[in-house]
């Protein structure tokens, strides 16, 4: 279990979005490690790969192709060895009730996709450093729900 | 069915610890919450048999002198905030310097330097991470949880809470009971 760095993953259609998620990764003081994926279907072959490794937190789009983000995490939230993985998902919604459907879906952090750089940088070094609380403190994985 | 437990992490962790050093032929004593006291000489085969054996179990020995008092610092703020005894009228500052023999200065630094956040703020999580826990397993409204926790008002425990997770308290406890409803419907 011993970890000195956070495993993230990263599913988002849009190369920008990758490259703006990465670079604000590579400027936090905790270590991170990151894989990317371009839609839901190859992120849920890999992490239904028994081979794979688990990331500690999960950044998903609402909209991709092939798999929404909803349906990839209706279906991590089935299975038991993916229960362990922090969900954090972005949008550009910011509908109360969407916010909420995810939410009861099993979603731990809704993020509204702010639009400049800076402040996405700011939002994300938030929920790492948050998550990192968690990670090191056993703080209660069921009662994780936060917005930003 | 579905059940809801509490655990009591004190004696979750003991037992582990006990069993783990038993297996081992290890002459022990545990002194505290995260502390143990090895009686003999440890070979460091065993030693690694004894880390392999408790990282199972998500435990791991820290060997900074840093990261030991870090640990105690957080120790000593949970005991502050979830122990109702120790739930002293005295400021969070001067509790921890006292307790720890260390000015509040160098174990704050010493904190933010280990864990990448601060004292304040780790003080904040821990009591939020309590309100969560008495919004969903008491019978007890936001004002008499503000109450217990030692806020100044309701008000203070709400816009602290809806900082600290971006929601409010009740809809946090919407969600986390709608969600128990959803899991309940489910068979087994």
């Amino acid at each position: 279990m011993h970890t000195d760095y956070i495993h993230i993953i990263l599913a988002d259609d849009d190369e920008d979005d990758i490259l703006f998620f990465t670079d604000a990764f590579d400027e936090l003081k905790i270590n991170t490690r990151v894989n990317t994926f371009n839609n839901g279907e190859e992120l849920m072959n890999y992490l239904n790969d028994d081979e794979s490794l688990m990331p500690d937190v999960l950044f998903l789009d609402l909209n991709m192709p092939k798999k929404t983000g909803i349906e990839c995490l209706r279906e991590i939230k089935t299975s038991d060895k993916m229960s362990g993985i922090a969900i954090a998902i972005y949008s550009t919604s910011a509908s109360e009730e969407d916010i909420e459907k995810t939410f009861v879906l099993g979603a731990n952090i809704y993020i509204k996709k702010p639009n400049d750089f800076k402040k996405l940088k700011k939002v994300l070094s938030e929920v790492v450093s948050i998550n990192w609380q968690y990670h090191t403190n056993a703080l209660n994985k069921d009662n994780f729900l936060l917005r930003l | 069915m579905k059940l809801f437990l509490k655990f009591d992490f004190n004696t979750v962790s003991k037992k582990v610890l006990e069993s783990k050093f038993n297996e081992l032929n290890l002459e022990y004593k545990i002194l505290g919450f995260g502390e143990v006291e090895l009686l003999k000489k440890i070979e460091p085969e065993e030693y690694l048999a004894l880390n392999e054996s408790l990282n199972d179990y998500g435990i791991e020995i820290v060997e900074s002198q840093k990261a030991i008092l870090v640990q105690k610092i957080k120790d000593a703020i949970i005991d502050m905030v979830f122990n109702e005894d120790t739930y002293l009228k005295v400021k969070s500052s001067v509790y921890l310097s006292e307790k720890l023999g260390h000015s509040y200065g160098y174990l704050s630094n010493l904190f933010s330097e280990i864990t990448y956040s601060s004292i304040e703020n780790f003080i904040i999580i821990q009591k939020i991470e309590y309100s969560k826990q008495l919004l969903l397993n008491t019978e007890l409204n936001l004002t008499e949880i503000a109450f217990k926790l030692n806020y100044s008002s309701v008000a203070h425990l709400s816009t602290q809470f809806k900082n600290t997770t971006g929601i409010t308290p009740s809809a946090f406890q919407r969600i986390i009971f709608k969600r128990r409803e959803i899991a309940q419907k489910k068979p087994n």
